[in-house]
């Protein structure tokens, strides 16, 4: 197992000159030839080299981004201009988007170096990270166990600290599961907060970007360099917030004042990891948080919503792979219904044929009002509860997944119950609003997450109170293998 | 709010989202998409009278632009992922005799 290294520890290296980056992306690509976790589908061996070339000569001009010339992952749901883009499935083994998602342009443009792409669940539908048409991804802290999904490549592999710091995607928790089961912190920021084009679409209502690293400074310094409007995704978000450009200058300010934070009561039913949550609220309240009971009381209604929601979206969005413009075809194909239907059928596999026929079902003629209509007005209760308790309180905090990470097939053959492992994640989802996941404690050796949840574009409310926690706790620096990420790497 | 048991076309709803099932998955397809309808169906014991639906999630409308070409023609990069063209076009099955 590697040793984990922080992004700004490599930034503050580089920048010092005690290390080029072409040397610390050789020793990355070094380590992920040999993993044997599968968190990885394409390495980009050629491309990385190229960038760290790039980004040692922008460094010697002195006028780098704090990120320029670190390596980092994307997830392979990010369209990447000359690289495979596979979204883990069979569907698209040999897509070579012929354009960058606005993510990794920017990630590009600062001159961070792509490592490689990260396995995840097949169009990112799953929670577990089984669904991927390239196999399943290994928890590091037990490679029997699932590392979550659908960003599981990417909790992993900083889990693992084969890279510092990885994108992920986050449509009913795909960004928060896997943090909170591989013990890394990981945030999905506000719907439109960062822009969809080139992210390969599953909810388009849903569907948000973001970070996943070993905390939340790193968090911060990756999320200013991922946000910001973009004309080409008709929802993103025009902000002119100030705190995301001085958190990559300076990091992350203290919070600076007390805040009220709400533990709404239909998150605490299930008591199974209640103690790590406890210890939570016993270091914030220490920090002088006051802490109150809320209620949130549309919860018990987020997952049959989500999946009505998510699974319609899907089977409009899906309904673009049919073989003739790109993505698989079947062999010989004896009409044009045969070419749709059966490169469909042998490019999907099990789990997004299920969601197809889910969003197919509630979409149907006489059930659209019933299923999907229905489901958006729940919506608009899940946001309102929302709404109410952000009147009275500052930040929510919860746990992030009902269990720790489970054993590979323990769930795959029953979808309700892999579904119920976005039981405190979706609701968020539905809502838009930003949630962010960091490690605070373990259940049976294995690491669990607290989630924190605030009012739309209220990131760096979240990113102060983790950044304080995580000043006060030391969960995030625990690594498998009974490794810890140095306090010298933390400056 | 359905009769699931009962009441899921599984061919129909395959035709509709163009895949094929083998009859033994078609049976498994089935009976999953039962039990997720029965987990869906406990949206409906929710009172949503008088609510509108949200279908943005803060609840903001797509912006506009104008409507003026800002993409210039890539056909030649995009037809690099095609599974068959000829002078340009994409190939398919013959759809008229």
């Amino acid at each position: 197992m590697a040793p984990p290294v922080t992004l700004r520890a490599m930034s503050k290296a580089l920048a010092a000159g005690q290390i080029s980056s072409r040397e610390l992306t050789q020793e990355h690509l070094k380590q992920l030839r040999n993993e044997p976790l599968n968190c990885f589908i394409t390495i980009a061996d050629e491309l990385a080299l190229q960038q760290a070339d790039a980004a040692d000569k922008q460094r010697a001009k002195k006028n780098a981004h704090p990120l320029t010339g670190v390596p980092i992952a994307h997830k392979d749901i990010f369209c990447t201009d000359g690289l495979p883009t596979t979204c883990g499935s069979r569907m698209l083994e040999n897509f070579v988007a012929p354009y960058n998602a606005h993510v990794v342009e920017l990630l590009d443009n600062v001159g961070a170096v792509t490592l490689g792409k990260t396995n995840m669940d097949e169009f990112a539908m799953g929670s577990s990270n089984e669904s991927s048409y390239f196999g399943s991804v290994s928890n590091p802290w037990d490679p029997e166990r699932v590392p979550g999904g659908s960003s599981g490549g990417s909790a992993a592999a900083v889990a693992a600290g084969l890279v510092a710091g990885a994108t992920g995607t986050d449509t009913g928790g795909s960004i928060r599961q896997p943090a909170a089961l591989c013990g890394i912190t990981g945030l999905k920021p506000t719907y439109g907060r960062i822009s969809r084009y080139g992210m390969i679409a599953f909810a388009s209502s849903l569907d948000q970007a973001g970070p996943m690293t070993c905390d939340a400074e790193d968090a911060g310094l990756m999320l200013g360099a991922m946000a910001g409007f973009d004309a080409k995704d008709s929802t993103s978000a025009q902000r002119d917030d100030a705190w995301l450009a001085a958190i990559a200058e300076s990091g992350i300010p203290n919070l600076g004042r007390s805040l009220t934070i709400g533990l709404p009561k239909e998150y605490y039913e299930d008591r199974s990891h209640n103690a790590a949550i406890e210890a939570v609220q016993t270091v914030l309240r220490q920090q002088g948080h006051q802490l109150v009971e809320v209620s949130l009381p549309h919860t018990h209604a987020a997952i049959p919503t989500y999946y009505v929601i998510a699974g319609a979206e899907a089977s409009t969005n899906l309904s673009r792979y049919d073989g003739v413009r790109f993505g698989h075809r079947c062999d010989n194909p004896k009409s044009l219904e045969d070419l749709y239907r059966r490169s469909r059928s042998e490019g999907f596999g099990a789990e997004v044929k299920r969601r197809i026929l889910t969003g197919t079902y509630t979409l149907s003629v006489g059930y659209f009002d019933a299923y999907y209509v229905k489901a958006q007005r729940i919506r608009r209760l899940i946001a309102n509860d929302f709404k109410a308790a952000f009147a009275d309180v500052d930040v929510l905090l919860t746990p992030t997944s009902p269990t720790p990470a489970f054993t590979k097939g323990q769930l795959s053959g029953d979808p309700v119950a892999m579904y119920q492992q976005d039981l405190y994640t979706v609701p968020t989802s539905l809502a838009g609003l930003p949630a962010l996941s960091m490690p605070c404690g373990f259940v049976d050796g294995l690491p669990v997450g607290a989630q924190l949840i605030a009012a739309a574009f209220q990131e760096d409310l979240l990113l102060g109170l983790a950044a304080q926690y995580q000043r006060n706790s030391d969960w995030h620096l625990q690594r498998p293998g009974g490794q810890r990420v140095s306090t010298e790497w933390l400056a | 709010m359905s009769d699931a048991k009962t009441a899921i076309p599984i061919d129909h709803l395959a035709t509709l989202a163009r895949l094929n099932f083998e009859p033994a998955a078609a049976t498994e397809a089935r009976l999953d998409l039962e039990k997720i309808i029965a987990m869906i169906d406990a949206m409906q014991a929710v009172d949503t009278r008088d609510v509108a639906p949200l279908f943005h999630p803060l609840d903001s409308s797509q912006r506009l632009r104008k409507d003026v070409a800002n993409e210039h023609d890539r056909r030649e990069k995009f037809q690099t992922n095609a599974p068959s063209t000829s002078d340009g076009y994409y190939l398919v099955p013959r759809v008229v005799d």
